[in-house]
């Protein structure tokens, strides 16, 4: 990170998300001091699902993005179902129903690469389990800017194409469990 | 921070794309008017958006290239179907009081959204005292809705969409299918005017019942957000209906009392009594 404080943390996560995120967004304070945009891979017709699910389990403020609103700290977005989620420059979130990519949208991908645009150096980019290369783009565009890069380790992932894909295209990504990115977010965002 | 040179590229290029040609995204959301102008560039062989802005200004046959990448919407055939069921059951029934209608879908691409209302207002009987204007940016986006043909591995979604929204019919009494498309009927058509009209730059056309813009607006930065439904707040009659998409909403918007909540949880609008 050259030691710039970030603006945001961004995590995509598709087969095996719910175990995945279940093990990191409940250590989170309810003052974490950074917002937390999250793509997770469900169809478009699941309305509404994770945000109760996880608000149930978390300290966090816990919503579906909403186009236009301010990205605030102490809270966790999903995209909502048949949506991209990006991040905008001047700090608030939209959304956009342009086609899937890599058959999926949300797409990490979108989010990504937004928040390597909106946030440059100041964004930490986390991808975990999947079954897709969905988010190794996204994740390289992190790199580039100077953002941190994370990938959950391939070895303990429910499915490990999403976390290796990422690591093809950002070797440079640090690899993690679950439970040391939880304690690295903890560290490198105190609240 | 992106790339300050690929700013500076992007502002240039759509200042040219409005001077030379008035198609006006300046107050489009940054980020995903940049991620369909990187798809442009890199799927039409250029190497920055300069050597792009050279053609767009010199060669004529560019513009409609890039309007291509620019203008795409993805929609289906009663998209969200709680969306049309509500519509069906608790519009309707006010519809039903006016001897004519009008109804606008404002941005209506290739005309999923269109057809939807269409085949529901025949299934509810208005579609005869109704004119349906149906607008967008994109000429080519307007041709592909005034022929109403679908590719059949959509129809699938539409079908089941249809029906989830309490479709009165088969879906399969409205197209014919024809070398792997779905060719919607043209009496579909007699009674809507399809129309070049900008949320952006160009005024009110008429007094509407109904307008219908969904999931257009999320492309725009809140300045143009707020042009727009100043738009539609003055082509509404009072207690007109105002529907938008279902992340989109009012609360954001310099007009929103202009409107009260009909349905909130499925973004229809009341426009109010002055």
């Amino acid at each position: 990170m050259n030691g710039v404080s970030p603006r945001a943390v961004v995590i995509g996560a598709s087969a095996g998300a719910l175990q995945a995120l279940s093990q990191i967004l409940p250590e989170l304070p309810s003052d974490f001091p950074v917002p937390v945009l999250i793509v997770v891979h469900i169809p478009a017709d699941r309305r509404n699902m994770l945000a109760p699910l996880f608000q149930a389990k978390c300290r966090m403020l816990v919503r579906e993005a909403e186009d236009k609103e301010p990205a605030m700290a102490g809270t966790i977005y999903f995209a909502p179902p048949g949506y991209h989620l990006l991040a905008e420059a001047d700090g608030t979130l939209s959304l956009s129903s342009d086609e899937e990519v890599l058959y999926s949208r949300p797409s990490v991908d979108v989010l990504f690469e937004s928040a390597a645009d909106a946030y440059g150096s100041n964004v930490i980019g986390i991808i975990l389990t999947g079954a897709n290369p969905d988010g190794a783009q996204g994740l390289r565009a992190i790199g580039e800017a100077g953002g941190s890069a994370i990938v959950e380790d391939p070895a303990g992932a429910y499915a490990d194409t999403m976390p290796e894909e990422a690591l093809k295209a950002c070797p440079t990504a640090q690899v993690m469990t679950l439970g040391e990115i939880a304690a690295h977010l903890l560290k490198v965002c105190p609240a | 921070m992106s790339d300050i040179i690929e700013d500076i590229e992007i502002r240039l290029l759509l200042e040219a794309l409005y001077q030379r040609f008035h198609y006006d995204f300046r107050d489009y959301a940054q980020a995903s008017i940049r991620r369909r102008l990187r798809q442009a560039r890199d799927q039409m062989g250029f190497a920055n958006f300069s050597a792009l802005q050279e053609h767009l200004l010199h060669d004529d046959d560019m513009l409609p290239r890039l309007l291509g990448y620019l203008t795409v919407q993805v929609s289906e055939m009663f998209r969200d179907p709680s969306f049309f069921r509500t519509i069906r059951e608790k519009v309707v029934p006010h519809l039903r009081t006016y001897p004519s209608l009008k109804l606008w879908v404002a941005g209506c691409s290739a005309g999923e959204e269109l057809y939807s209302y269409v085949i529901l207002f025949r299934e509810e009987g208005l579609e005869d005292r109704t004119l349906f204007y149906a607008t967008d940016i994109s000429e080519e986006a307007l041709a592909a809705a005034s022929r109403g043909i679908y590719s059949l591995d959509r129809i699938r979604t539409f079908t089941e969409n249809h029906r989830a929204s309490g479709g009165k019919s088969s879906l399969s009494d409205y197209y014919t299918s024809a070398y792997g498309n779905a060719v919607f009927d043209k009496s579909l058509r007699d009674r809507v005017v399809f129309s070049d009209h900008s949320l952006v730059t160009d005024a009110v056309f008429g007094e509407m019942q109904l307008v219908s813009c969904r999931n257009v607006m999320i492309y725009f930065n809140r300045d143009l957000q707020d042009r727009a439904i100043g738009l539609f707040s003055d082509s509404l009659m009072r207690n007109g209906f105002l529907a938008l998409g279902s992340k989109e909403n009012l609360r954001f918007s310099r007009h929103a009392d202009a409107f009260a909540d009909f349905v909130r949880e499925e973004k229809i609008y009341q426009r109010r009594e002055q």
